[in-house]
């Protein structure tokens, strides 16, 4: 085998090995004075959400629909694969006055 | 005895705090005070409830009142200690003090469902009666930043209790 084709297949592999990973993304919201920030966020199908708790409160991010509910202890944070496209409104359980929405791309 | 119950949520939900409406306009460590009571007041509350209660929401919503209510009372404090404030009594903590002895004594005679419902009620009366309070007098009132931040996130907090406590009363009936 030459050389130069060995270093196309190496890079044709580490290509691929670093594309796979870098694809599923990991979009943070935080929680500040029972607000969720950003309010509206935009992920794809593998992303994974993680929502930073930085208030002494436990939030919850609990979809309207109950397909998912993240429990969020005092300054903790928790986090969430998304497996499924649409857009989902959520909110905290134990306030519900904190409301904020998952698009999720397919 | 109903009716004697609905006059008395009515005249506690409409009424405003007690005393503060004739009086002038609440000093810092007068509305300290009335924060840190309000917040009291609604942990015992549901420590009776956890006492009585055997509905599982009931019970979430009682411990939550106590966590959240625990958290602001700890942050009032520390403040006040930065501040080098001394809360001061005054007529409108006494008056919520009166009436919420009153109320637990009522819910004392009470169990099992009407003792939830009862108690859930009151939630929904009283974090209202709070967060008119808050946002007509105490807030406006308060001339320190730090404090009248700390009432502002109270308000947001109270205003998810009274959210959270109209959820539990509807699956409730």
């Amino acid at each position: 085998m030459q050389p130069g084709r060995l270093v196309f297949i190496a890079a044709l592999f580490g290509g691929i090995v670093c594309v796979v990973p870098a694809r599923a993304e990991t979009i943070k919201v935080e929680i500040k004075n029972l607000v969720f920030m950003p309010a509206e966020v935009t992920a794809k199908v593998g992303d994974t959400i993680v929502w930073d708790n930085q208030d002494v409160f436990a939030h919850t991010a609990t979809a309207t629909d109950k397909s998912f509910e993240v429990i969020l202890p005092p300054k903790k944070s928790g986090s969430l694969t998304v497996k499924k496209a649409g857009t989902f409104d959520y909110f905290c359980k134990f306030h519900p006055n904190m409301k904020a929405k998952l698009a999720v791309a397919p | 005895m109903r009716f004697t119950l609905y006059a008395a949520l009515a005249a506690l939900t409409l009424s405003p705090l007690p005393a503060l409406a004739q009086n002038a306009k609440p000093t810092d460590p007068q509305i300290a005070h009335i924060a840190y009571t309000a917040g009291q007041l609604d942990i015992e509350a549901a420590k009776q409830a956890l006492k009585k209660s055997k509905n599982k929401e009931v019970r979430a919503f009682a411990d939550d009142m106590v966590k959240d209510h625990s958290a602001v009372n700890k942050q009032a404090l520390a403040l006040v200690k930065k501040l080098k404030v001394t809360p001061q009594d005054n007529p409108t903590s006494q008056a919520l003090t009166k009436q919420a002895a009153a109320k637990r004594a009522e819910l004392a005679k009470l169990s099992g469902a009407a003792f939830d419902k009862a108690y859930v009620d009151n939630e929904v009366a009283y974090h209202k009666t709070v967060n008119g309070a808050l946002e007509t007098q105490l807030i406006p009132s308060a001339s320190n930043a730090e404090l009248k931040s700390l009432l502002q996130t109270g308000l947001k907090i109270f205003q998810g209790h009274e959210q959270h406590a109209e959820h539990v009363d509807a699956a409730l009936k």
